[in-house]
């Protein structure tokens, strides 16, 4: 089990610093780790950021890529998850041509199913953005790539934990 | 009263703060964190720095070496000999990059440095400007942590927590990059050393219950074997491990590293693991059932094949970095925690123990290695030189005092083999980046930061051309280190490897070299060659009575082998005597 490759989100909650980043993405670099998705953000607490990224990878070597992570100077706390153990959203943007909305009935059909939002609309093209789990992500694009997408992105994966993480208590701990 | 609240305040700012430059400051806080040692080479982009070390060179040495990595080098054999940290200084660009050796060395082997660089001026930065090179970016990957500064008032705290972090837990390099305008910029000036990092923990907190499994393996092990490594020695732990072996009657092999936490004749030092380890301790890693690893990471280079190593074993591992545990070898046990507290603790839970039966078998297989390798080594009847009995001369005339600071290859793998170590951080070498031309630049670091100790580098004829230029640092600062070239006219340990797994095809192994002696004398260091046994003992003796710098070139035999040795891929117990 330990040596299958999985799927697995990671949280690291670190100081916000310049260069971090390059920190943490050389440690999957080296081990030549390809991240999947990537997001920073401020986390829940003041002047703290939090990094989620997506990584494939057996656990036994998430478990070291953790501990490599930590060891690094400005990581408060890393923690990796599998798919059960979190909440998690991506989020996209899909440009299309305004003719089709009206030419192609369907593709109002799609948008109301998919639980997809127009962001705006002129005369050229529509915006519609959806946010969901990977796969109803994937599942959209292969609906609306039949009727010709102008433009298409995605976001990383953000993801809280249904557990709770006790960071706040750990960083009080930390200061001395 | 909000006004006299004020008032007061500004007062005490006045007090304890000063006007200086940025420069000034980089000065000032080396001096606050008892540096009076620095190894570096000026340039464009640090000038300013170096116009203050002018200023106060009454204060603080700069040891101009002839190279950047000379620079480090030398800081890193200061640090490694004195617990200190070594501080090496740089301009931009170039003078940056030949520092990054050096660092990626102090990273793998847990030195404490801080290397400043110049840099060029914020508004130039990204521009592809003269000297510009992105040594943040490239630094990243061997460092502990590293900060670029654009603002002189960040100096004061960024030099407080590079010192603080190079210096604790599990040392190492930080480096720091200063831009040209924050070295003129004027600030309130005003240094307070770093207690803590809020994002940063040292070291982790030991577990009782660890502790006490630990013991408890530890006193039902009817055969166990310590593995000790740089850990004791980094932790200052020596007195505590030496009372946990003798109480436990554990016997206890070294990695290259942990070589002279306790002294080479302490009758439960059985001698190094690992590829040219000895004969005993590599085999009876596969049959011993407790197996307590202190303060080391189980690098390849001592495990061999990690799927036959110690598997029969119970592994303990005394460990500061919790990335280290279970990273190579999965344990049973972890103690977490810095080596001396916790040998500390660990001590009232041992039963006193003596193993004799077991100790036995590494003396049985000392033997076997005595005659089929040592013999040949340190007492040869063959007619050509051996890098063991030049060893052992130096061991005699120096009574074992000596810190030993060897390059790497064939000649390294002797001298941690056959040198007597009776005083702690006496084996200064690159162990886990294998740096050749580390050696002489390194022993000036450490002959300058103990300069009561003898220091005998010795480097073979390739490493030693890799920083000959610290000659001229050895001569300028009249440094008085001894420097043994073991001469083999070949880049022996490749040459070695050819010869056993390449079909004797000796691509670029052999050497042409020059006039080593005349080298020497033109940087006015003493010098002579020998190339006969008759001529050895005088020569060392030479050596070792001479005041100042001295140069010894000994011609060996050209194509010995160092064993024992375990293959690439092999077992631990696989080693091979011939």
């Amino acid at each position: 089990m330990e040596n299958e490759n999985k799927q697995f989100t990671v949280s690291i909650y670190t100081e916000n610093n310049i260069g971090l980043l390059n920190r943490i993405s050389a440690i999957f670099q080296r081990r030549h780790m390809n991240i999947e998705s990537l997001n920073t953000s401020p986390s829940e607490i003041e002047g703290v950021s939090r990094f989620t990224l997506v990584v494939n990878i057996t656990e036994s070597q998430m478990k070291k890529v953790i501990g490599q992570i930590e060891k690094q100077v400005e990581v408060i706390k890393a923690y990796y998850h599998t798919e059960d153990e979190i909440i998690y959203q991506e989020s996209c943007l899909f440009k299309i041509k305004s003719d089709l909305l009206f030419d192609e009935r369907q593709i109002q059909n799609i948008i109301k199913e998919s639980n997809a939002r127009i962001v705006t609309v002129n005369k050229a093209f529509f915006v519609l953005e959806k946010s969901g789990r990977k796969e109803e992500i994937d599942l959209l694009y292969r609906e609306l790539n039949v009727f010709g997408i102008m433009q298409f992105t995605r976001s990383g994966r953000v993801a809280v934990t249904k557990d709770e993480m006790k960071i706040s208590t750990m960083l009080q701990a930390f200061q001395h | 009263m909000k006004e006299i609240q004020t008032l007061k305040n500004k007062i005490k700012t006045t007090e304890t703060t000063e006007r200086i430059s940025g420069s000034e400051a980089v000065i000032k806080c080396l001096l606050a964190e008892g540096i009076d040692t620095l190894y570096g080479y000026p340039g464009g982009a640090i000038m300013p720095v170096y116009d203050e070390l002018y200023k106060y060179q009454d204060k603080i040495h700069h040891v101009l070496t002839r190279h950047e990595q000379g620079a480090a080098h030398a800081a890193q054999g200061y640090a490694r000999i004195s617990g200190k940290v070594g501080v090496a200084i740089a301009t931009s660009g170039p003078g940056a990059t030949n520092l990054i050796t050096g660092i990626a060395d102090a990273q793998i082997d847990s030195t404490p440095l801080v290397c400043i660089t110049g840099q060029v001026g914020s508004h130039l930065l990204g521009s592809d400007a003269f000297q510009e090179t992105d040594i943040v970016g490239i630094s990243t990957p061997v460092t502990k942590w590293n900060h670029q500064i654009t603002k002189a008032s960040e100096i004061p705290e960024v030099f407080a927590k590079a010192f603080y972090i190079a210096k604790s837990g599990r040392p190492g390099p930080v480096l720091i990059d200063i831009t040209k305008d924050a070295q003129f910029e004027e600030f309130d000036f005003k240094y307070e050393k770093c207690k803590g990092v809020r994002s940063y923990k040292p070291v982790p907190s030991t577990d009782e219950n660890s502790l006490k499994a630990a013991a408890d393996l530890i006193n039902n092990a009817k055969k166990p074997l310590i593995v000790w490594g740089q850990g004791v020695i980094l932790g200052k732990a020596e007195e505590e491990f030496k009372a946990v072996i003798e109480k436990a009657g554990i016997p206890s092999a070294w990695t290259i590293l942990g070589a002279s936490a306790i002294p080479t004749s302490h009758p439960l030092n059985v001698g190094m693991v690992g590829m040219h380890g000895n004969y005993g301790p590599n085999v009876l890693t596969n049959e011993c059932d407790v197996l307590i690893a202190i303060g080391m990471r189980f690098d390849d280079r001592v495990t061999g094949n990690l799927t036959t190593y110690a598997k029969q074993a119970k592994i303990v591992h005394f460990e500061i970095d919790p990335a280290e545990v279970d990273k190579n070898v999965k344990t049973d046990v972890a103690v977490l925690g810095d080596a001396k507290s916790s040998l500390k603790s660990l001590l009232p839970l041992l039963n006193a123990n003596s193993h004799e039966d077991w100790h036995q078998r590494f003396k049985d297989l000392y033997k076997v290695e005595y005659d089929k390798v040592i013999k040949g080594d340190l007492h040869p009847t063959k007619e050509g030189l051996t890098m063991g009995e030049v060893l052992k001369e130096i061991n005699i005339q120096t009574k074992g005092e000596a810190a030993i600071v060897s390059d790497v290859g064939q000649h390294q793998m002797i001298a941690c083999r056959y040198a007597d170590f009776n005083v702690s951080k006496s084996n200064i070498t690159s162990g886990g980046l294998g740096t050749m031309g580390f050696a002489l630049p390194a022993a000036i670091g450490a002959k300058m930061a103990a300069p009561e100790r003898e220091v005998v580098m010795i480097a073979g004829d390739g490493g030693y051309q890799m920083n000959i230029q610290e000659l001229g640092t050895i001569f300028q600062q009249k440094v008085p280190v001894k420097i043994v070239v073991l001469n083999n006219e070949f880049l022996g340990m490749v040459r070695q490897w050819q010869q056993l797994f390449f079909d004797k095809r000796y691509a670029s192994t052999e050497m042409v070299n020059p006039d080593f002696v005349a080298i020497a004398k033109g940087y006015h260091i003493d010098a002579k060659k020998v190339s006969e046994r008759k001529d050895l003992k005088a020569a060392v003796k030479e050596m070792i009575d001479c005041k100042g710098p001295y140069f010894l070139e000994v011609r060996v035999e050209k194509e010995d082998n160092v064993f024992p040795m375990i293959p690439t891929g092999a077992s631990v117990s696989d080693i091979r005597l011939e």
